[in-house]
């Protein structure tokens, strides 16, 4: 007999499109519609009705649907969140304020710091203190707690914080703060407390992640709610999983509670996309790389395997800047997001350089060919002059595109300025985005450790596949994969996501000085928080379970995250352990530190289900020359100078079907370009996979 | 015209490529440096060079004094070690004031980097260290040998290896001998990564050498930089500005001269050299000095050797800016980090309406140590003993059409370190860190505001404080326009006892260190100052009652 709810939804919501992928017995069916920001949830009905339709199912069908979304961030960078109060140890309000008191920009005296989400009167301070040992210094003072409450109440907040210093060691004023506000204030009033949302150490950037989570938190709670009482009227009664930044999953009910883990969602689904096929490609080294309309986001796997990270900066006010955003210490997929996308517009400065991005031109006017009113140069516009793009089919044929346009205004922002004519500007732009995303690339490589050559590069989203094979020529990359359904990536990474969830704590402590018995209760104390909240969503699944500390030499500041065994730590676990971090360290930083002692900063264990067992796809046995359909002029950069090439439809190609460069390979949602160095096979997938005709 | 714009592109493309490459040096510093102030802060900087010595390009991660510094003390090096003498595996250090970047604290390193055989580039990377030994991190000394170690040039790797000598009297010279080596084997391995990836991209774009990369990128940045200097007004423009000094105030003079495409600045007339460390060496004094022009007048173009040709820098030799051995150096940005104040002080006459009023300035380095060891007090027998540093930071000037960044560092690129981070190392226990009202200056603009800052020892024993660095708490950064002087510093005690400038005390057992940092000054008249502005910063208690009414007028 046939199962009964045979389909899996996934559904991404961006800045501009909504990308919907439903899975099932008969396959895969997508599709993108317009985002619908004022009721998010109009756009996601709208493309779950269009899919099932296509599919000829019926929502009772469905029996499983992961939901990732930009609106936390979007709400974080555009200022419309909840109006939210921070409660905080008295004579340390401004902290919020003050941040990092450093300049990023220095030569820039008009710099601004970004502006905190609570403005100084609702920064209310009470009387308490712990000390960095977390004993009470000066009990909390109720008295305080009914003062802020009051002016709470007058300002009609909607939203609190609270985050008292050193409660990431001893959490227990936040917690009793915690209860008299909520018997103070409305009970439609949200409290977050800095001890649950990131008990670490760093007070800036604990009460930033903090505030963070109470400003999103009505919206994400009301738009969910909203969107569950959608889907039940409709009959769709399967469970909702959200798509968290670090790559797992959560329930509906902890995504409510703490939605600041919902922040680059999207992204992290890719970057899950990109593993499962390293995997089933037996790929030991893969690079996810991922262009859209605003950014592009580039990510390191190894054995499929994404590197985590716990700190995040949000809402970069200035260029792409590290320090112009709001901290957030969450888990993330460790990943480089720089302002490169298809709408970036590009410039020439003071010093005749052109620059391209970060600022978008967006959908709206968007780049100069759309022809909606847009005047400055993008990506996409030098795309068309080069020949990458067939202005005639860009997305699927829905969007005609003006190459004149584009002509006009790359040679009036570029070419008058630097006095180069024909392709030239066009060859420039897509030159400085090709190295800027190389250079993003190898920095973040280099501060991992890795040799970025190795990797075979996976692209995805819809600028990816235009660029890779250039910027895989720029990195050195030998093998480049565009995977099936590339244009909504993201949304596919969704399916294969394993319900997960990291616990963090703060506890700074020598090797040579561990008490082994506390570092078990610690331990033991993580992993039942984990285990409480993926059980609630995983059920009967078989869980895994993976314990990580933060190490360095005792005196720095920055540490390296190195894995525990998965029992009870033993007196040998310490040994080995100083011995793996200092091996790690020698591999990154060219040198150990034997004389020095080492430490552990953070705590972590992360409990997740198991990933669907990747079946290894073998390569195709026989090769045949696939047919193109036609031939266009597109630039090569190795020659500087377009050149005549055979174009291809995606469509058309069957696994085993090959092709050598310079080519071009189109399908609906984005356009594959093969450099004259590389050749182009399709594997049993269906993936489009480059190789360089050179060797490696 | 193919072959010279795809050669143009490619040379911009390198010079991205070029700037990324010393971010990843600095970032790998950042991540494995072990003092505080280099950590936490952001209190260091690195860069690359030719082999004429010239720099190229600068890390974004850093701070001024340090890189401006920099760009002349790689020529020191070579004037030491010529070229011809550099074999792969070398590596060379010194923390000579006048030949690094100002201070004892500073050590500099410097890499040469080889492909085939020849040395190619050079990379140069320096960070504060915690203690160099001496009487410690004071303005008390009479002279630079009682400041601490001084290391000349040396050869601190070969081919062979490190020299374990050097690194062992540095060690063995400090009180914090662990930590220094480290943070000196971190300059050493972060040079390393900036010469892994500089061959690397050499190896990808077929360059033996980065001669025509360097003229390049030189000579479009000394061209970018003349241009806005020619757009500028001819002419000599004068400032002058008091400060507190040690034992007596300081006067500072200095007349700017815009010429051809150049611009001079003459410090002659300025105070001699102080008896105490709060003297700020030519190098020093050169690096802000260019840092506050190139601020007001060329920010974008990138900073090197070519940017930074246009501005001469001349002072008298034995005064305050240009002090000569053995005057005393260690809190040298006392008086450094005022001078890109006297800069925009000049250009305010060349360039009206385009520069900043004054800045609380100098960083207040929060220096705290233990004292009890030291007055051998038995009922303090169990207390902790600890060094600590931490950074007070006061108020920035308002800019045109914007009021002052609050508790911000200016000029320096350095930050605070979290209090969480320096209690957790020690004792102390910050009671309050908290904006100051009415500190910022009024004006239209008004300046950004200080902070109070009140500090104990939570095991109640005596700590000292260094008020070394402690100034503007005689005359307060001035407004411009019309726009009123920022609040000056105050260093007290809790129960009542001022602390004079630039001494060290002991804050008492049971008694608390108060510190409030100066306030910008104002800009433009606070009379015009737009009444909501006034009303927001009511509101948010930035500005009391009592100071709207005194400050402007408000009923």
């Amino acid at each position: 007999m046939a199962d009964a709810k045979p389909f899996r939804l996934a559904v991404d919501i961006g800045g501009t499109f909504t990308d919907v992928v439903l899975e099932g017995p008969t396959g895969r069916v997508t599709t993108k519609v317009l985002t619908t920001p004022a009721a998010p949830e109009e756009g996601v009905i709208e493309g779950i009705g269009i899919v099932l339709k296509r599919a000829g199912a019926g929502a009772e069908a469905i029996s499983l649907f992961i939901h990732g979304t930009t609106l936390a961030t979007n709400a974080l960078i555009e200022r419309k969140g909840a109006r939210t109060a921070f409660v905080t140890t008295a004579g340390l309000r401004d902290i919020l304020e003050m941040g990092y008191e450093k300049r990023f920009e220095q030569y820039d005296f008009y710099m601004d710091k970004p502006e905190p989400l609570v403005p100084r009167p609702l920064r209310l301070p009470v009387r308490e203190r712990i000390s960095a040992r977390g004993q009470a210094l000066l009990r909390l003072h109720a008295e305080d707690l009914h003062r802020a409450a009051a002016v709470m109440r007058a300002a009609d907040v909607q939203a609190v914080a609270i985050g008292f210093i050193h409660s990431y060691a001893h959490s227990e004023h936040e917690r009793k703060a915690r209860e008299e506000l909520a018997r103070l204030l409305p009970p439609s009033v949200t409290i977050c407390i800095s001890s649950e949302v990131c008990p670490e150490i760093r007070e800036y950037e604990r009460f930033s992640t903090t505030c963070a989570n109470a400003y999103v938190r009505p919206m994400m709670a009301g738009y969910l709610t909203r969107l569950r009482q959608r889907l039940d009227s409709m009959g769709l009664k399967a469970p909702l999983f959200l798509m968290m930044s670090g790559g797992g999953l959560t329930t509906l009910d902890h995504a409510t509670r703490f939605p600041i883990r919902l922040v680059e969602s999207g992204p992290a689904g890719g970057v899950i996309l990109a593993g499962q096929i390293a995997r089933e490609c037996g790929l030991p080294a893969a690079l996810a790389f991922d262009m859209g309309g605003t950014t592009a986001k580039i990510c390191l796997l190894d054995d499929g395997e994404p590197e985590r990270a716990r700190r995040f900066e949000v809402a970069r006010i200035y260029r792409d800047l590290k320090g112009s955003g709001l901290p957030v210490r969450i888990p993330v997929v460790e990943m480089v997001e720089i302002g490169a996308g298809g709408g970036s517009i590009a410039r020439v400065d003071a010093m005749k350089r052109i620059t391209v991005g970060p600022d978008s031109a967006g959908a709206d006017p968007g780049p100069a060919c759309y022809g909606r009113g847009g005047q400055s140069p993008t990506v996409t516009d030098a795309n068309v002059a080069l020949g990458r793009i067939d202005p005639q089919h860009f997305a699927g044929g829905r969007i005609a595109l003006d190459a004149g346009k584009a002509d006009a205004a790359l040679s009036g922002d570029i070419g008058l300025k630097l006095s180069l004519s024909e392709h030239w500007p066009a060859a420039g732009v897509s030159e400085i985005v090709e190295e800027n995303m190389a250079n993003a690339a190898r920095v973040h490589a280099i501060e991992r450790g890795k040799v970025i050559d190795r990797y075979t590069m996976v692209a995805f989203g819809g600028g990816a596949p235009l660029h890779a094979g250039r910027l895989a020529e720029k990195l050195g990359i030998g093998r480049v994969l565009v995977p099936v359904g590339a244009g909504v990536g993201s949304a596919i990474g969704f399916l294969r996501a394993p319900i997960a969830y990291e616990v963090v704590r703060s506890w700074r402590v020598p090797l040579a000085s561990l008490d082994l018995g506390e570092g078990n209760r610690l331990l033991a104390g993580l992993r039942e928080e984990a285990h409480r909240v993926v059980a609630a969503g995983a059920g009967e699944a078989p869980l895994s379970e993976t314990r990580l500390v933060d190490v360095r030499y005792v005196g720095q500041g920055h540490e390296l995250p190195m894995a525990l065994p998965n029992r009870a730590l033993g007196a040998d676990d310490l040994p080995d352990l100083r011995r793996r971090f200092e091996e790690r360290y020698r591999q990154i930083y060219g040198l150990a530190l034997p004389q020095m002692a080492v430490e552990i900063v953070t705590w972590s264990v992360t409990v997740s289900t198991a990933l669907p067992a990747a079946e290894r796809i073998p390569a195709p046995t026989q090769r045949t020359a696939a047919r193109p359909i036609g031939r266009r002029r597109v630039y090569e950069p190795a020659l500087g100078e377009l050149v005549e090439m055979a174009v291809y439809s995606r469509p058309d190609l069957a696994p085993g079907a090959a092709l050598d460069g310079p080519a071009a390979i189109v399908e609906d949602e984005t356009t594959t370009i093969v450099p004259a160095s590389f050749a182009a096979t399709i594997n049993r997938r269906g993936d489009i996979v480059m190789e360089t005709r050179h060797g490696r | 015209m193919a072959d010279s714009s795809l050669k143009a592109i490619r040379m911009q493309v390198m010079w991205n490529r070029l700037i990324a490459v010393v971010e990843e040096q600095a970032q790998a510093l950042l991540r494995t440096a072990f003092g505080h102030v280099a950590r936490e802060a952001g209190d260091l900087s690195a860069g690359v060079y030719d082999v004429d010595g010239r720099m190229l390009a600068q890390a974004v991660t850093g701070t001024p004094g340090h890189v401006n510094t920099m760009a002349a003390a790689v020529g020191h090096f070579m004037h030491r070690f010529p070229l011809a003498s550099m074999k792969p595996g070398d590596v060379f250090v010194t923390n000579d004031p006048w030949l690094g970047t100002g201070h004892l604290f500073d050590f500099v390193v410097v890499t040469p980097a080889f492909v085939e055989g020849r040395p190619v580039a050079l990379f140069a990377s320096t960070c504060h260290m915690v203690d160099v030994g001496g009487i410690g991190f004071s303005a008390d000394a009479n002279s630079v040998f009682e400041e601490g170690t001084l290391i000349p040039h040396l050869r601190l790797r070969s081919a062979a290896g490190l020299n374990e000598d050097v690194l062992g009297i540095i060690a063995a010279n400090s009180r914090n001998p662990v930590e220094i080596r480290g943070d000196i084997l971190s300059l050493v391995s972060c040079n390393d990564v900036g010469v892994a990836r500089l061959t690397g991209m050499m190896a990808e774009f077929e360059l033996t050498s980065i001669d025509e990369l360097a003229a390049y990128i030189i000579d479009n940045s000394r061209e970018a930089t003349r241009e806005a200097i020619r757009r500028m007004p001819r002419g000599s423009y004068a400032a002058e500005m008091s400060l507190d000094g040690y034992d007596a105030p300081i006067s500072l003079k200095a007349e700017m001269t815009v010429g051809d495409g150049e611009i001079t600045v003459d410090y002659a007339g300025s105070s001699p050299a102080s008896n105490f460390g709060i003297n700020s060496p030519k190098c020093y004094t050169d690096a802000y000095t260019v840092f506050g022009l190139k601020c007001a007048i060329a920010p974008a173009v990138p900073n090197n050797a070519g940017s930074l040709e246009p501005f001469k820098v001349l002072a008298e030799p034995g005064s305050i800016v240009d002090p000569k051995r053995p005057s005393p150096v260690t809190a040298r940005h006392v008086v450094g980090q005022m001078l890109p104040d006297m800069a925009f002080g000049c250009l305010a006459q060349a360039l009206p309406d385009a520069v900043p009023a004054e800045s609380a300035g100098s960083i207040w380095v929060l220096a705290m140590a233990s004292a009890h060891e030291r007055m051998g007090d038995p009922r303090f027998a169990n207390a902790s003993r600890f060094n600590v540093m931490n950074v007070g930071l006061g108020g920035v000037g308002a800019r045109p059409g914007k009021d002052g960044l609050s508790t911000t560092a200016f000029p320096s690129g350095v930050g605070t370190i979290p209090v969480e981070i320096t209690e957790d190392q020690s004792p102390l226990v910050f009671w309050r860190k908290e904006y100051l009202p009415d500190s910022g200056g009024p004006g239209m603009h008004r300046g950004g505001l200080g902070q109070a800052i009140e500090i104990a020892n939570g095991e109640e024993a005596p700590f000292t404080i260094s008020a070394a660095t402690f100034d503007r708490m005689r005359f307060p950064p001035r407004g411009r326009d019309g726009g009123r002087p920022g609040r000056v510093g105050i260093a007290r005690l809790a129960s009542g006892t001022a602390l004079a400038t630039k001494a060290t005390h002991v804050v008492p057992a049971g008694d608390r260190l108060i510190v409030e940092l100066p306030g910008g000054g104002g800009l433009g008249d606070p009379k015009n100052r737009a009444r909501d502005r006034i009303d927001a910063d009511i509101a948010a208690g930035l500005v009391t009652r009592e100071g709207a009414k005194r400050d402007y007028g408000m009923e």
